[in-house]
């Protein structure tokens, strides 16, 4: 299937992209489609990027449904110890 | 039989006027021969979908492949414009009628043109195959399991793609749709209710469903490849377009 689904979040963090160089990252964008490289036939895809700095500014991640779950409970976690301080 | 080819990067005259990038493969030797507009995937204007413009020229005709996205990223790598293309929304239809005229007028203009153009789309593509064939004068119509020509978005839906329902009584072209019985976007219904609508405005289509397959079976480098079926496939494309395109 071809879900378009797309869901777009403003964010405020850094990646370390192209050239190996890190930069400062401004949008997320987030799709479950399918994929440019993975061998799924849809996966969990997320760009983390810097539209001011043209296309390239991207690092892309497609991760199967299964692994992109884990990742949510481990993201999870990890706040949920990080801000306990 | 003579299969020598060749393909070049060149500029069409899309929507609004704009210079637009293109991909054009073209058989060797004279005309007259018909011509093939080849619309991408949403991935993007990559190397898989320029293999399929090349197969057309192989087949015989003048087939080019516009960069849907190259407004939102005029020389980026494919993956990268697809990306941003896909934040900025997607692409509107009004540009892609524009730019999939721009292709058609580009290769009715070759001196090898017999003044035939066909269009086919994969995916997205799919749709806006039939987008295109209702609202400018192409010969025939391919749909590769296009989403949402029948059926509704979700809700909240962030791109802005309707179905076609209301433009199908415009559709100007026979059209062939290649569909996997496997598939959810178009599901075996979305086919049975397009082909209703088809029927019932009397429009000239053909529809083919394979079984124990999904979407994307023609992407030969993706785990949804589905080699009967994108066999059968190929040969329904090439009797189709022989048969609308020929000279």
């Amino acid at each position: 299937m071809c879900t378009y689904a797309t869901m777009r979040s403003e964010i405020d963090g850094s990646a370390k992209g192209p050239g190996s160089s890190w930069f400062h990252v401004t949008d997320a964008t987030v799709y479950f489609d399918h994929p440019v490289h993975a061998m799924a036939e849809h996966t969990l895809n997320i760009d983390f990027a810097n539209p001011s700095s043209g296309p390239s500014a991207r690092v892309a991640v497609e991760l199967t449904a299964a692994s992109a779950r884990e990742l949510l409970v481990a993201i999870q976690a990890a706040l949920d110890s990080g801000t306990s301080f | 039989m003579n299969d020598s080819l060749s393909a070049h990067t060149v500029r069409i005259t899309g929507h609004g006027g704009d210079q637009v990038e293109a991909y054009l493969a073209r058989p060797d030797g004279e005309g007259p021969r018909g011509g093939v507009v080849v619309i991408h995937h949403m991935p993007g204007y990559d190397r898989a979908t320029k293999e399929i413009t090349r197969r057309f020229a192989e087949l015989g005709y003048d087939a080019i492949c516009p960069n849907l996205h190259w407004r939102d990223a005029p020389g980026a790598a494919p993956d990268d414009a697809s990306a941003t293309a896909r934040a900025n929304g997607g692409v509107p239809d009004d540009r892609l009628i524009g730019d999939v005229g721009g292709a058609a007028a580009h290769l009715r203009a070759l001196a090898t043109s017999n003044g035939k153009v066909g269009v086919i789309g994969y995916c997205s593509g799919g749709r806006q195959s039939v987008l295109a064939a209702c609202n400018l004068d192409l010969d025939a119509a391919v749909d590769c399991y296009g989403a949402f020509v029948v059926g509704t978005p979700p809700d909240g839906h962030p791109l802005q793609v309707t179905n076609l329902v209301d433009q199908l009584p415009s559709l100007r072209a026979p059209l062939l749709g290649l569909f996997g019985k496997e598939d959810s976007y178009p599901s075996p219904d979305q086919v049975a209710e397009l082909d209703g609508i088809l029927t019932a405005h009397s429009k000239p289509h053909e529809f083919h469903s394979y079984d124990d397959t999904g979407h994307g079976f023609f992407a030969v480098d993706r785990p949804a490849y589905r080699v009967a079926a994108a066999n059968d496939g190929w040969e329904k494309i090439a009797a189709f377009y022989a048969t609308h395109l020929g000279s």
